[in-house]
């Protein structure tokens, strides 16, 4: 699946049923899409490369020493 | 609790993406990290009803996005600020190039139905596929690409870029027509 390209061409199963809902929406030039791509993949891209904040790596790995104490049981 | 190493790993690289799926939910940064330890938890604490060699990530966001919506929505935007708080924390170069068109994206896309934004997100940015997609959300895939086909035109209305070839320089035009806040 490309998600970049799949409103132009409306030719698969599932698109009957949005067929009437979606006329307008394929409307949309090419050129369009591409734009409010690209802006809603540098949006979330900015908070992508921020990476793992370190409360969730601590959540994590904090398991190994809860492991280890069950394990002790 | 116990997980293993490679299992540990695949739910590391789930969490970047998690993050930005929960801020485009949650509209607030606290907010959605909160979220986010929250779904981990529940996640670690059915990890045996996950699916080895199935998609971890997909997994992760359909239990996010299932407790975002029994236990946040009605908490959400409770303090809605857009353009504020959401934007400022995320921006560390606010006079970079673009910055002043990501936050009008944002503002646009936080008046989205919730429905048709977060079938944006996960299409259009967090890169799965019509299937997941529609897996995550609990819908059928037709109802994901009409939602995804709604989004799309409705941010185009809101930027007012339709028929435009290019976003241009005309920001203060734009942000009159979206009803930007600023400072």
């Amino acid at each position: 699946m490309n998600p970049g390209k799949p409103t132009g061409q409306m030719s698969s199963l599932a698109d009957q049923d949005d067929k009437k809902k979606s006329t307008k929406a394929s409307r949309l030039d090419r050129g369009t899409r591409a734009k409010l791509g690209q802006q809603l993949r540098a949006m979330y891209d900015e908070v992508v490369s921020q990476g793992v904040p370190s409360r969730f790596s601590e959540l994590l790995n904090g398991l190994d020493n809860n492991e280890g104490k069950q394990n002790a049981h | 609790m116990r997980i293993d190493d490679s299992t540990r790993q695949d739910i590391l690289a789930a969490v970047p993406g998690l993050r930005a799926f929960a801020i485009s939910l949650c509209g607030n940064v606290d907010r959605a990290d909160d979220l986010v330890q929250e779904a981990l938890l529940r996640a670690l604490a059915n990890i045996h009803s996950f699916q080895p060699g199935t998609n971890m990530s997909a997994w992760l966001f359909t239990i996010l996005r299932n407790h975002f919506r029994s236990e946040y929505r009605k908490r959400r935007r409770e303090v809605e600020d857009a353009d504020g708080h959401y934007a400022e924390s995320l921006t560390s170069h606010p006079e970079q190039h673009g910055q002043l068109e990501l936050s009008e994206f944002r503002t646009a896309l936080n008046k989205l139905p919730d429905e048709q934004r977060e079938a944006l997100i996960l299409v259009g940015a967090s890169g799965f596929s019509y299937e997941e997609a529609a897996e995550i959300c609990g819908c059928a895939i037709g109802t994901v690409k009409s939602r995804v086909n709604r989004a799309r035109t409705r941010l185009a209305e809101l930027m007012a870029i339709q028929g435009v070839d290019d976003f241009g320089p005309d920001h203060e035009t734009r942000a009159v027509l979206v009803g930007t806040r600023r400072g």
